[in-house]
């Protein structure tokens, strides 16, 4: 009986490490605490602000597309209360500033130098987009970019989250 | 017996975790892969000559053409 415990005791042991580091939020979960995942970069405020979180990297085709939809939404909705806040996840630093630089918009951006904050999301596609509601809660998960499509589906989830 | 198995247990676990680690890029690890130097087609003129090389020495088996050889299975 004592073995079978050890043998039980260990496996879980084991499997927990094997999942460790990836807390992988899904739509209802709370917003993981971004300040300490990202502990050098300047995040604005997001307390009871609807917040688009979207992890981003400069060899990532849709996410250069989506750039100035976020930009658009930016302009729409900042005044009442969203806040977006761009990750870049390249591990090489210079691309990441040489992308961001080339990106005229006006939400922050933070570069996830360790890939922490990623693994953390552990998105399934890039770019992912996760959308959370004024109680800090995850609402919404946008895997990917369709021009049109996706800043529509935006468009309506913000304002839904806005006049909550 | 009992520490032979409870060895074998532990350490096929351990390499069932490991695996998940080493083998699986995660979709944010794609950088390298997505650079344009990982393209097949970046130089037309090296995809030519590969799919001229490729061709002859298949040529037996239909080259790049052709489903199957002569034998008949395809």
């Amino acid at each position: 009986m004592t073995h079978h415990l050890r043998y039980i005791i260990v496996a879980a042991a084991l499997l927990t490490t094997a999942q460790a580091g990836a807390a992988d939020p899904k739509a209802g979960s709370p917003m993981p605490e971004l300040q300490s995942l990202l502990p050098d970069a300047k995040l604005p405020v997001t307390a009871g602000k609807v917040v688009l979180i979207d992890f981003w990297a400069s060899w990532c085709e849709p996410c250069r597309a989506s750039f100035p939809a976020l930009q658009r939404l930016h302009q729409k909705f900042a005044g009442r209360g969203l806040v977006i806040v761009g990750i870049g996840v390249d591990e090489d630093a210079a691309d990441y500033r040489s992308f961001a630089s080339k990106q005229r918009v006006g939400f922050a951006l933070a570069h996830d130098a360790g890939q922490r904050a990623v693994a953390h999301f552990n998105p399934p596609t890039m770019p992912t987009s996760y959308l959370v509601d004024r109680q800090g809660r995850i609402r919404h998960v946008h895997k990917g970019f369709k021009t049109g499509t996706t800043e529509a589906e935006y468009t309506r989830e913000i304002e839904t989250l806005l006049a909550d | 017996m009992k520490s032979l198995l409870f060895l074998a247990c532990t350490s096929a676990l351990a390499l069932c975790s490991c695996s998940q680690h080493l083998v699986r890029v995660k979709p944010y690890e794609r950088g390298h892969l997505a650079h344009p130097l990982m393209r097949p087609d970046r130089d037309p003129l090296l995809l030519t000559m590969t799919q001229h090389a490729y061709f002859s020495r298949e040529a037996s088996f239909g080259g790049g053409g052709v489903g199957g050889g002569g034998c008949g299975c395809n």
